[in-house]
């Protein structure tokens, strides 16, 4: 039974990703490209040493961004705002880590740690509307979002800004002891090539200890459990004695903490600072990836490798002269065809198990109740 | 109306009394509508006076109002797409995507074939996403936020993807922006009208003029497409609330199960429902190329169908509030287009209000909502007080804020369609 679930719980994803490589194909038909060819491309590029690093690279942000948009997920809380949360908690703590020097460690810790209290306080406030004013979370943190590019404009170029009169609006640079060294050493460790020109950014650790920690905090403590019950049955959690308003609040303000971690690694590994062209768009792929992975920390964790995948490997697209943007097709697919996936998949086991259950009344086999029916 | 109470049974004599609360709905309409209007005025009143002490006009000069106008539209009509959506029982978190897909289809066929046809080919594209949102919201009962969310990325993909592929260096668009639409869709002015106030404007009579440059607002130079899209407003109302099918879509929205069980197609009112929805937010993808910016540009769309949300909530699910939301996020975009003192002006504008506020909340013997109001009255005159200018990154949030702002005083006294947001399977009623 256990193996039957899981293969059904894989036959969701892995149906979304043929029916997107088909959606994908015939987009690139359409416009006179050979699918095979520019899919078989990706695929050879994206193998390299290189390219592995790369995808690990760009998996880290989404993966950290999935894992903040779950938080809030696991108890039906959307939180669209994970793009405001990081990009404002990105320059908080650009500006502070550039402007202090201390010894190594302690330099990272206190910017990560500005980096979380900032994107917790940004997103309290949509949890603190919601809870005070009703305000639905999707409206606020949406509306936070614009809110957070306007404030991050305004403090880049009249607070923070390193050298008044430079083009390219940053803070001050991240000194020595602010940067974290790059993995490369396991490539060579595990006697692969050296990626060239891509450094596997340190940071990972972080990330897959963010992963560790959202898997303890919503499967191994109280508020984990708190957290599960309130998004299964409000109601039911309520009675039971957890306090809906102050649930919402800290939910929130987790979620926004993680979210503000989301492109450290960039900050810490190779921009050493919060510059005008910091890189966006992480919150809103980070909901796709959370989607994908279905909250859990491995799936999502698979999810931003995928993403990571498609988006390096659509580089190769453009040498080839075809539009790299399926990839992007290809993303909004997966994400919409798992959702339905899921749901379908979610019935087949229902209709099953309700079936199993008729089956074993009719033949009053109650050993085989207890059996078929159990979850 | 015939009351089969009427006839013996004599222990009820408020029945007369009952028996109006059904005829007079539309004088309690008109009631509202006075109420409304009395407020709107108001409103203007409270600008006029500012306008006097902060000695601007761009508070309310015709070309604000035009402007917010111009702004309005776009806002409203997907807020009125997220009314069909959300009265079917379907919230639409896609909106933002189906406009986007308005934009760009209308800036497409806008260019391709000329501005009507570019409306038309908006609709569509909007229609197409809202079929795919009603396919898994609706067929497949994906929870509808995730599917809209779903939606926001797909179509910004979509018209990336369309971009690229259509758009060649020679026809001087790319992957972000379309070429420029040729022509235009004419403007009318209302005869006699449109003179009459733009002189009372011009006389710069305190209130008066404030009011006349409303009015050439809405008469001068006004798009047909304009035109067009206000009179969505009281079709709107008139479809949903004055006729068999707007009566059955409502139902699927409160109800489904009941209205199931009195045959109605609750699958596909919902279809219908979230197809409008579609159509509109393109419609509104639509105008903003067509009559505001003339080009598809990415991004344009800059959240105005999350607005379009907010102004639905606003308008507490009817049309008429939708509309009014609208126009309140109309007005912040156009001042935010006007720039430095306007927005200075507003923030009198504010602290007038919270003051005003204050004063309501302590006859309601609110205290502590009194002293948060008035602190924040407080700041918003020191805040005037003390500088001559806001910043242009304020600016730009404005409309954000107010939004925000909007919600948190207006959320609670509102009530969503009963089943908004449930999922939905046919036959499995509780």
């Amino acid at each position: 039974m256990n193996v039957r679930r899981m293969l059904l719980s894989l036959l969701a994803p892995t149906s979304a990703i043929i029916f997107a490589l088909i959606v994908a194909s015939i987009a690139l038909l359409a416009v006179g490209r050979n699918p095979i060819d520019a899919f078989s491309a990706m695929w050879d590029f994206a193998t390299t040493t290189t390219s592995v690093a790369s995808i690990i690279n760009r998996a880290i942000p989404l993966f950290i961004a999935a894992v903040a948009v779950a938080i809030g997920f696991q108890m039906g809380l959307f939180n669209i705002g994970v793009e405001g949360q990081y990009l404002i908690a990105a320059l908080f703590a650009g500006w502070v880590g550039g402007n202090i020097g201390l010894w190594q460690p302690l330099h990272v810790a206190v910017v990560i740690l500005v980096a979380v209290f900032v994107g917790a306080v940004w997103a309290g406030i949509a949890g603190f509307l919601k809870i005070t004013r009703g305000v639905h979370e999707v409206i606020s943190t949406i509306m936070l979002n614009f809110i957070a590019y306007s404030a991050i404009a305004y403090f880049l170029s009249n607070w923070f800004r390193d050298e008044p009169g430079a083009l390219n609006l940053k803070t001050a640079e991240f000194a020595e002891s602010g940067r974290i060294p790059d993995l490369n050493w396991i490539f060579t460790a595990l006697g692969f090539d050296a990626p060239g020109g891509i450094a596997l950014q340190g940071f990972l650790v972080v990330a897959i200890a963010i992963g560790i920690f959202y898997y303890m905090l919503v499967k191994r403590t109280r508020f984990g459990f708190e957290l599960r019950a309130s998004g299964m049955n409000p109601g039911a959690a309520r009675l039971s004695g957890v306090a809906p308003k102050k649930m919402v609040l800290t939910t929130m303000m987790i979620s926004g903490g993680v979210a503000g971690m989301v492109a450290l690694s960039t900050m810490f590994g190779n921009l050493y600072a919060y510059t005008q062209d910091f890189p966006r768009n992480f919150g809103f792929t980070g909901i796709a990836v959370a989607l994908l992975g279905r909250n859990s920390a491995v799936g999502m964790a698979l999810g931003a490798l995928l993403f990571g995948f498609m988006e390096r490997s659509a580089l190769i697209l453009d040498l080839e002269d075809t539009p790299k943007e399926v990839v992007q097709i290809m993303q909004g697919v997966v994400v919409l065809a798992v959702v339905v996936a899921y749901e379908v998949v979610n019935r087949m086991i229902e209709r099953r198990e309700v079936k199993a259950a008729a089956d074993a009344t009719r033949s009053m086999d109650i050993d085989g109740v207890g059996e078929e029916v159990a979850v | 109306m015939t009351n089969h109470l009427d006839g013996g049974d004599t222990l009820l004599p408020d029945t007369a009394e009952y028996e109006p609360d059904v005829d007079a709905k539309p004088s309690l309409l008109e009631s509202r509508a006075l109420r409304y209007t009395a407020l709107a005025l108001a409103g203007v009143l409270l600008l006029s006076v500012v306008q006097a002490i902060a000695g601007t006009t761009e508070l309310t000069s015709s070309g604000t109002w035009a402007a917010a106008i111009r702004l309005a539209v776009p806002i409203m009509l997907a807020g009125l797409g997220g009314l069909f959506s959300e009265r079917a029982g379907v919230v639409n978190i896609g909106l933002e995507g189906m406009m986007i897909a308005g934009t760009w289809f209308g800036a497409w066929a806008g260019w391709e074939f000329g501005p009507w046809y570019g409306v038309a080919f908006g609709i569509i594209g909007g229609a197409i996403f809202g079929l795919i949102h009603a396919i898994a919201t609706v067929t497949f009962a994906v929870d509808h936020i995730v599917s809209g969310v779903a939606i926001n990325i797909l179509a910004a993909g979509v018209v990336r993807f369309l971009s690229v592929v259509v758009y060649d260096a020679d026809s001087g668009g790319g992957a972000t922006q379309s070429p420029r639409i040729q022509s235009q869709i004419g403007t009318f002015d209302v005869p006699l009208l449109s003179d009459a106030f733009n002189w009372i404007e011009d006389q710069a009579i305190f209130f008066l003029s404030d009011l006349a440059g409303l009015f050439a607002g809405f008469t001068t130079k006004m798009s047909w497409l304009t035109l067009v899209a206000l009179l969505v407003i009281p079709a709107t109302w008139w479809l949903l609330w004055r006729t068999a099918w707007g009566l059955r879509l409502r139902s699927c929205g409160e109800n489904p199960y009941a209205a199931e069980s009195l045959g109605v197609r609750v699958l596909r009112m919902k279809y219908y429902g979230v197809v409008i929805s579609g159509a509109l937010a393109g419609l509104g993808g639509a105008y903003l190329v067509v009559v505001q910016a003339g080009i598809y540009r990415e991004g344009m769309t800059a959240g105005r169908g999350f607005i379009g949300l907010a102004a639905l909530i606003f308008g507490n699910w009817f049309p008429f509030g939708v509309a009014a939301g609208a126009s309140v996020f109309g007005y912040a975009d156009a001042l935010s287009l006007r720039q430095g003192e306007a927005v200075h002006a507003l923030l009198l504008v504010a602290a007038i209000a919270l003051v005003l506020m204050a004063v309501w909340s302590v006859t309601k013997g609110k205290a502590t909502g009194a002293i948060i109001q008035g602190v924040a009255a407080a700041f918003f005159l020191g805040w005037y007080l003390l500088t001559d200018t806001v910043p242009t990154e304020v600016v730009a949030a404005l409309p954000y804020l107010v939004t925000l702002l909007v919600l948190s005083l207006a959320t609670q006294r509102l009530r969503m369609p009963a089943a908004d947001g449930l999922r939905y399977r046919k036959g499995e009623a509780v």
